[in-house]
Parts: structure tokens; C-alpha cells; sequence
């Protein structure tokens, strides 16, 4: 009888075929190959020098382009070009303009509890919301996953995150895993995969656990897991997926190489200061703090939710004129959703910028690159040194609702001060 | 595999938006150009200082953030004969190792910008020449010395016709 296992020894022992444990290297099978605008053109030449021809499963392998979408220039729309023209020759899935991020459109349309999900993106962890085993890989690993259909993966080591108690007000998920990852350090749980459980975890939406995952990379892990459960079931159900939802979970007396635990009803909003995540304060100790500019969106938290918490913040309200408050919702059908509800007017009358479903400003390479000595509060997952296209700029990660409260004021502002 | 160079040092947190910057993310499709902005953002004269064969050397978690493999390929291009750092970001690591770059864990704080080193990456020894100093490294898993050694991922694969680990 196998012993007690993690999610992720669960998932990696299903997919290889073999008793897998924390430290084994196995060879599993791939539900999902994804890669993007910056990383596709690399895959696909890396593709072609391994000679096979094969695309094992083109129905499974998605290209997105979400990065520099619209292309800001030449050079980057003659890389859509090649993306397209290689969904032409070889069937696989091509994610065009404004259809929206990568880990927003797998988690709407894709990815299936118990999948393995490998991705020539950082944040394709964000899928392990989904109890899903996701992780990110350079566009080689990709290449050849996506010709093999298989990927060698170390099982990780998990750390157990337990969360109990009720959030404070103000306080939001991105908070919660802010001063996760500042408790840990940036390099704090490199190679080792996390799993949050506990109250608090258990009652979380879909849309907080999918910011959570995203940033587990943040801590240098390899993946961000949650047990597959009644809300993911909803929220499969209502996109039509429900017969694809199974129950994963950890076994009772599963190994963990550590725990932690936290009372989500101690904490309070945070800010990743600059130019690390794990440089982690709370609003407190950085309000009043000038702005230039302000962004809503990502992987991180760019979602329907997000965007109704910014929307009842300003509404009624001004931005600080002084302050370009951009707003980028996830994925064409958040963008729509978001319509319906009238928040984008709610948005715009308060005096945002709403751009086009997609990664926005995220990456720097368009839509929203600071100027010298700018600074940007953001609820991205990234302020590293250059982020947001300068790097003689600051960048400043917050939740939502921070972002919302200091596009007001002007400068870094305390949510629980907004209404 | 024995190497000789000469170092250059940066710190800790080393992030991929500061080895392959975001501003020039439609120079990913032209690597050549792309490998003269190497490291630009930690240190701007490094492409000036750089020769063939040299060491980059950090700190704790060097690659950290985005899977852009373009971060291995162009410390690569510039002629970097292998990383050593105190640590490296997982996604990093792998991209180094299938891109036949050495990525090398080992105590860095005792060596200095302008050393130079000798390598052995299968037997994981450093020889600091100018101090007279010895370290080792802490060996890679057998299954990425053999895409180390094949020259890359690619290599393993054609080679071996799939994976071939351990
Ligand atoms: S939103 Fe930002 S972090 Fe997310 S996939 Fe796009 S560039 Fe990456």
C-alpha cells in the first residue's frame, strides 16, 4: 500500500506511473504545455532543432499572446507572426490578442484538477489553485515536453502552510501571501513545493487562491498547491467543466518538510517594498509614500473580484490628478463581466485608464514604463529593479484595495482608511 | 571539464529582469543582439570587462523571477565559462544546465571580483588562483550532470532519443 502523500507526490506519482516521494526524479506525463509571446518564438526554434516533427498533444498546447499584446513594435509582431504561423502548421492552440493572460485563461478554460501543467512562464504555478501540479520552465524544457508529452520533474519537498482566522478588514489574500513570502525570503522555499490548508484556506474563493499560487514562485518554490475541492467544483461548474472535476487532497499523515502557521486575523495590509518581494512592510510604515502611477491587473490580481473591490474604493471618487491609475483586466470575459457590472464606467469616471485584457504594464515592455525616479503602486507580483521597464524606477506590490485607496490619495494610502 | 578565468562578482537577488531587461524583450528573437545587453542592470561595464572563459559569480539565488531562458543563453553568448553562486532560482538552474551552461552551488563569499579560478565541474573543485584557496561545490544531481556533459537538453534528447537520467 502506498504511504501517505502530498498533493504533489499524489499528482507526480499518478502522472509517472510510480510511488512517487519528495526527492525522486520522475518522468511524467503532461496535461497542459503552455508558452507565451516573450517565451513561444524560443520554443518553437528549440522545437525545431530537436528534429521530431511531433507535437504530441496540439490540442493541449497553447500559445499566448499576452505579453506585448497589442504589439507595441515590429520586431515583436513579426514574434506573433511566427507564433501563428506555427499554430497554422502544427495545430496547436494560438491565444491571440486580448483574449487575456495565460494563467487566467487556463484556470477559466483549462486546467483540470490532478493535471500536470508545465509552462515556459514563471507563474504557471498560478494553475496549482486548481489542484493542479504547475510549474514553470525555460522554453527548452518546454519544447521538448511538448514534442515527448512527458517532462522530468524532482518531486519537491512540501512546506504546509495553515491558515486559520478571519481576514481583517483591508486585509486580502495578496496580503496574506506578501507576508508569506516575506516570512519565508525570496529564495526561502526554492525547489520545494507549497500547500496551504486550514480555515481560512478552505473558504477562500477561487480568485484569492489563484493570486496565492501565482506568487508561490515568489519564494523561489516550485509550485503553490490547494486541494481540489467543493469550490473548485463551483467554479467549474459554472464555466460548463464540472465533469472534469475530481477531489484531490492531501492524505492525513502526509510528510511535510515544514509548517507554518498563520492567523489570517492578526495580519494587516502590506506592501512589498523596493526591489524585492520579500521586502515586506506593512501600509503603515509606508504611507504617505508619493505616486506617479497606479496599476490594477496581472495574473496576480487582475480578476472580476479585484476589480469590484478598486471599483466601490473610487466610486464617486477622483484620482489624485497627479496619478495614472491603469487598469488591465485578466481575460477578455473578466473585461466583459466587468462591463456588465458597470465597473469599468465606475473605473473611468473616477479617472482610470482601462487597457486591453492582457498583461498590461506588468513586464515593462509596454502600456504604463515609469519614468526616472517614478514610482508605481502595483498589484503585480514583481517589483524587481526594471519591472515595469526602468530601472531607475520603484515599484511597490500591494493588494487591490491598496492600489485603489493610494490612486485616491496620491501617495500609498491604508485601504481600512477607504471606505 | 576544466575551466580558467577570471571573475567578476555581483551580489545576491540577481533577477532576470536584471540579466535580460524587459525593454529589450523584442530583441528575444535576435539573441546575438540581446547578448550585448548581458547583466546590464547589475553592472553596466560588464560586457566591456567580460573575456571568454570568465566566471560570473553571486550571491544567494542568482536567476531569480522570470523562465526566460534568454538569461542563460545570453551569459552564455557572452562567453561565460560558468556561474557560481551561493544558490540559484530553480526555473534558472534548469535553463542554465539544458543550455550546456555549468551552474555551480558553492560558498562565494570568499572570492573576489578580478580572481581568478580553475574549474573541475565533473569533480565540482574550485581552485582560486590568486589566493591559493580551494573550495568545493556542491555536485549536481546525476541526472543534470548528464545534460550537462550530452551539451544541453536538445543534445540529451537527440542522443539518447528521450530522456536518459540518472
Ligand atoms: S501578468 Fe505579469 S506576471 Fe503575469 S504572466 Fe503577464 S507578465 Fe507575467
Amino acid at each position: 500500500m502506498p504511504s501517505s502523500l502530498t498533493i504533489a507526490e499524489k499528482i507526480l506519482s499518478e502522472k509517472s506511473g510510480t510511488d512517487a516521494k519528495a526527492g525522486d526524479i520522475v518522468i511524467a506525463d503532461v496535461d497542459l504545455v503552455i508558452a507565451q509571446d516573450g517565451t513561444g518564438p524560443l520554443v518553437i526554434s528549440q522545437w525545431e532543432k530537436l528534429d521530431t516533427g511531433i507535437v504530441a498533444n496540439p490540442g493541449k498546447t497553447i500559445f499566448f499572446i499576452d505579453h506585448a499584446a497589442p504589439s507595441p513594435r515590429r520586431e515583436l509582431s513579426n514574434a506573433h507572426r511566427t507564433i501563428r504561423a506555427f499554430g497554422e502548421k502544427t495545430g496547436v492552440l494560438v491565444s491571440d490578442v486580448s483574449s487575456g493572460i495565460s494563467h487566467q485563461r487556463l484556470a477559466e478554460d483549462y486546467t483540470e484538477p490532478g493535471n500536470v501543467v508545465v509552462g515556459a512562464d514563471s507563474h504557471t504555478c498560478t494553475s496549482g489553485a486548481m489542484g493542479a501540479f504547475a510549474t514553470g520552465m525555460g522554453s527548452t524544457d518546454i519544447a521538448v515536453a511538448m514534442s515527448a508529452g512527458k517532462i522530468w520533474l524532482r518531486v519537491p519537498e512540501t512546506f504546509l502552510i495553515m491558515v486559520d482566522g478571519w481576514f481583517p478588514k483591508g486585509v486580502y489574500a495578496k496580503d496574506l501571501m506578501l507576508h508569506i513570502i516575506g516570512m519565508l525570503g525570496a529564495d526561502g522555499a526554492t525547489y520545494k513545493a507549497l500547500e496551504f490548508s486550514g480555515d481560512t484556506v478552505k473558504d477562500m474563493d477561487m480568485s484569492s487562491r489563484l493570486t496565492m499560487s501565482s506568487l508561490a514562485v515568489e519564494a523561489g518554490a516550485k509550485a503553490g498547491l490547494f486541494a481540489s475541492d467543493k469550490t473548485t467544483k463551483e467554479f467549474m461548474k459554472v464555466r460548463g467543466r464540472e465533469a472534469r472535476w475530481k477531489e484531490i487532497s492531501a492524505d492525513d499523515g502526509a510528510q511535510y518538510e515544514k509548517v507554518l502557521r498563520i492567523d489570517a486575523s492578526a495580519l494587516e495590509p502590506v506592501v512589498s517594498v523596493p526591489h524585492t518581494v520579500d521586502n515586506v512592510k506593512t501600509v503603515s510604515e509606508v504611507k504617505g509614500t508619493k505616486i506617479d502611477q497606479a496599476f490594477l491587473g496581472t495574473c496576480t490580481n487582475g480578476r472580476i473580484e479585484d476589480l469590484r473591490i478598486a471599483a466601490r474604493i473610487v466610486k464617486g471618487k477622483k484620482v489624485d490628478p497627479k496619478v495614472r491609475f491603469l487598469v488591465a483586466p485578466a481575460s477578455r470575459e473578466i473585461y466583459l463581466q466587468a462591463l456588465r457590472e458597470g465597473l469599468l464606467k465606475t473605473l473611468v469616471e473616477a479617472g482610470a485608464t482601462i487597457m486591453n485584457p492582457g498583461c498590461g504594464a506588468c513586464v515593462g515592455v509596454h502600456e504604463g514604463i515609469l519614468g526616472d525616479g517614478e514610482v508605481c503602486i502595483s498589484s503585480q507580483n514583481r517589483n524587481f529593479k526594471g519591472r515595469l521597464g526602468n530601472p531607475d524606477a520603484f515599484i511597490y506590490l500591494a493588494s487591490p484595495a491598496t492600489v485603489a485607496a493610494s490612486a485616491l490619495k496620491g501617495c500609498i494610502a491604508d485601504p481600512r482608511e477607504a471606505r | 571539464m576544466i575551466l580558467k578565468g577570471k571573475v567578476h562578482k555581483f551580489g545576491d537577488d540577481i533577477s532576470t529582469d536584471l540579466i535580460t531587461p524587459g525593454r529589450y524583450f523584442h530583441l528575444r528573437t535576435n539573441l546575438p543582439e540581446l547578448a550585448k545587453h548581458t547583466l546590464e542592470d547589475a553592472d553596466a561595464d560588464f560586457m566591456n570587462k567580460m573575456r571568454p572563459g570568465d566566471f560570473v559569480v553571486a550571491g544567494r539565488n542568482f536567476g531569480l523571477g522570470s523562465s526566460r531562458e534568454h538569461a542563460a543563453i545570453v551569459i552564455k553568448l557572452a562567453g561565460t565559462g560558468a556561474v557560481l553562486a551561493q544558490g540559484f532560482a530553480r526555473i534558472f538552474f534548469r535553463n542554465a544546465i539544458n543550455q550546456g551552461l555549468p551552474a555551480l552551488i558553492c560558498d562565494t563569499s570568499k572570492i573576489k571580483d578580478g580572481d581568478e579560478l580553475e574549474v573541475d565541474v565533473e569533480k565540482g573543485e574550485i581552485k582560486n588562483v590568486t589566493t591559493g584557496e580551494t573550495l568545493t561545490t556542491s555536485p549536481l544531481p546525476p541526472a543534470m550532470l548528464g545534460i550537462l556533459k550530452d551539451g544541453g537538453l536538445i543534445e540529451h534528447f537527440k542522443k539518447h532519443g528521450g530522456f536518459k537520467l540518472a
